[in-house]
């Protein structure tokens, strides 16, 4: 009952502050945040107080220490579908309006506020809400423990929820850094902070309760994800508000240090949010989906190890021909290079776990996605490495080849995993026998599929159109062609690139219905994704006819 | 010390002793799983996702 009335005066407090905030608040967009906030803090404070045992009575306890404490990863699942389908819609919208200019009204929603609002919501709701759930689900399944800190899990999730609403409204709303990947300003990242080192505590007191000797690999993914973007977030952000009660902060550091902290930041947000991360996801899920333990155990830690000693140091090779000075540059690259052994490796192991259950991939269509996934990922670690290559560099740098490379990853690898730990997830959590339809993941799979192949191979040839044209000379010595006449060169590739997002936002669509069918425990009675039918008409020997 | 003086004792410092010292942590980490007898312990670890049931309840 303390608790109760403890954790009610901290939400009511909040809740003060915030009201107070926003009447005082130098920039309305400040002032909306705060009545976000105070919105947030009304309901964490209703909750509170609606969830409380009042007379006392035995109730069965919620939080049975026999059970998995699965509620934070189901409310996970519906948030990843959830902002997925908002994260991809935002994509197609700004890939149209690259094509389409005139799809630029108002200033709310112009390109340059809802491509930061695209990125975030892909890569933090989709990607982040994925990884927290799985993470949630891995870590008890895999210590043989139940979640440390019920509380606090719960808080992570609704707070995590709170620092995306107030991102994605705050681009709306034109309040950024600037920085990409670090868009939010910084009283988002001093409650990103919170929620993430809350995130921290109950991974690692689940660790600590565990009832397994050993930590199995794909915790130690988890671990470093948490822990490096935990350390990648905080120095980044070092910022000093202009006012306490205003949007606006400026970064402790200036000119090049900044860029080389924003992308020591950025490259290593990739690295460790979307690699490590997702790797962690893989690890798990693709032998228990495959009914076969992981390759080579060994591998996975080399894996890990090379893979943690080399990211960190690749973030230089975003800053090529910068004033960054040239030995950062090199260093950058090298690393950069070094990094496709460690990553390859890790895809071997993913692909070869597989060894004696390759006919999966005709059955299963999650498996399959799971195999697409892991041949993404090889081909974009594969393309990061080249492109990061000073020479080739010069070529690819500022052009949307980076964009097709940054989605051949993103929607290969970190899409297609997540869905299918998604389609893995679904009727285990909700406890059906499966999925409403695997036709539908086939479906899925394929439109997903297709739409990457669209949408990297326009970006391949719109980026090297773009590099090449840009670098031109003519006899005289001057540039052949004016920038525009570069976006006109790129207009149909821009329209086959949006082609390819609306493929992939049908292949989420599917997705969306068959979770919401399966949740509301529907089952499709359908024929299996392959039979060997009986042919009785062939079923008999040759017999020889005489010649007529 | 100023500035410059800490950049070239840090720099110097990077270019020895620090990454002399990451080199040989990462060999040894990246041997471990390869030491005598772990062979059983890798298999054990690989396969300890099977051990509960499919749900793992």
């Amino acid at each position: 009952m303390e608790s109760v009335v403890a954790r009610a005066a901290v939400w009511l407090a909040v809740l003060f502050i915030a009201i107070m905030a926003s009447a005082v608040a130098v920039d309305s967009a400040f002032a909306i945040h705060m009545v976000i906030v105070a919105l947030a803090a009304f309901i964490a404070l209703v909750a509170t107080l609606r969830g409380a045992n009042y007379s006392a009575k035995a109730v069965a306890s919620p939080h049975d220490p026999s059970r998995y404490d699965d509620d934070p990863i189901r409310w996970g699942m519906i948030a990843t579908v959830f902002w997925g389908m908002a994260g991809f819609l935002a994509g197609l919208y700004i890939a149209l309006e690259l094509a389409f200019p005139v799809l630029n009204f108002g200033e709310y929603i112009n390109f340059g506020r809802l491509r930061p609002l695209h990125t975030s919501a892909v890569i933090f709701a989709f990607g982040g809400n994925a990884l927290i759930a799985t993470s949630y689900y891995v870590v008890q399944r895999t210590c043989r423990a139940r979640l440390a800190f019920p509380g606090l899990a719960r808080f992570v999730f609704w707070g995590y929820q709170l620092f995306i609403v107030l991102a994605a409204t705050g681009y709306l709303l034109g309040v950024t850094q600037g920085k990409e990947y670090a868009e939010p300003e910084w009283y988002v990242d001093w409650w990103l902070t919170i929620v993430w080192v809350s995130y921290l505590l109950v991974f690692v007191g689940t660790l600590v309760k565990r009832a397994e000797p050993h930590i199995y690999v794909a915790n130690w993914f988890y671990l470093a994800f948490i822990m490096t973007v935990a350390m990648l977030h905080l120095v980044n952000n070092i910022d000093i508000p202009v006012s306490w009660v205003g949007s606006k902060s400026y970064p402790l550091w200036a000119g090049v240090q900044g860029a080389l902290v924003q992308w020591w930041y950025g490259h290593n947000a990739v690295g460790f949010f979307l690699t490590a991360g997702f790797l962690a996801m893989m690890y798990y899920f693709v032998p228990k989906q495959a009914g076969r333990p992981v390759y080579s155990y060994r591998l996975s830690i080399i894996h890990f190890w090379a893979l943690i000693f080399l990211y960190i140091w690749a973030g230089p090779h975003h800053l090529h021909y910068t004033a960054l000075p040239d030995w950062a540059q090199t260093l950058g690259m090298v690393f950069s290079v070094m990094l496709w052994m460690p990553s390859w490796g890790g895809m071997i192991n993913g692909l070869m776990t597989l060894n004696g259950a390759w006919d999966k991939v005709r059955t299963d269509p999650i498996i399959r996605m799971m195999v697409m996934a892991l041949a993404f990922y090889g081909m974009s670690t594969f393309e990061g490495p080249v492109m990061s290559i000073k020479t080739v560099n010069s070529l690819s740098h500022y052009t949307d080849w980076t964009i097709g490379h940054v989605h051949s990853g993103a929607l290969g690898w970190n899409g297609m995993i997540t869905f299918a730990c998604v389609y893995y997830l679904v009727p285990r959590l909700w406890n059906r026998e499966r999925m409403y339809s695997l036709r539908m993941i086939n479906w899925h799979f394929w439109t997903a599929t297709i739409g990457i192949v669209f949408y990297a191979s326009s970006m391949w040839v719109a980026g090297i159109t773009q590099g090449l044209m840009w670098r031109e000379y003519g006899a005289d010595g001057y540039l052949v062609n004016t920038f525009a006449e570069t976006v006109a060169a790129l207009h149909p590739m821009y329209i086959l690139r949006a082609f390819g997002g609306l493929l992939y936002l049908s292949g989420a669509v599917i997705m969306t219905a068959n979770v919401w069918l399966t949740i509301a425990g529907r089952l499709r009675i359908e024929e299996p994704l392959r039979s060997a039918p009986h042919d009785a008409a062939a079923d008999r020997p040759l017999v020889a006819t005489p010649a007529v | 010390m100023n500035a410059t003086s800490l950049y070239d004792a840090l720099r110097h410092m990077a270019d020895s002793w620090g990454l002399l010292a990451m080199a040989v942590l990462f060999v040894a980490f990246a041997a471990w799983p390869f030491r005598p007898g772990a062979r059983e312990n890798n298999e054990a670890a690989a396969k300890m996702i099977f051990r509960d049931d499919d749900h793992g309840e």
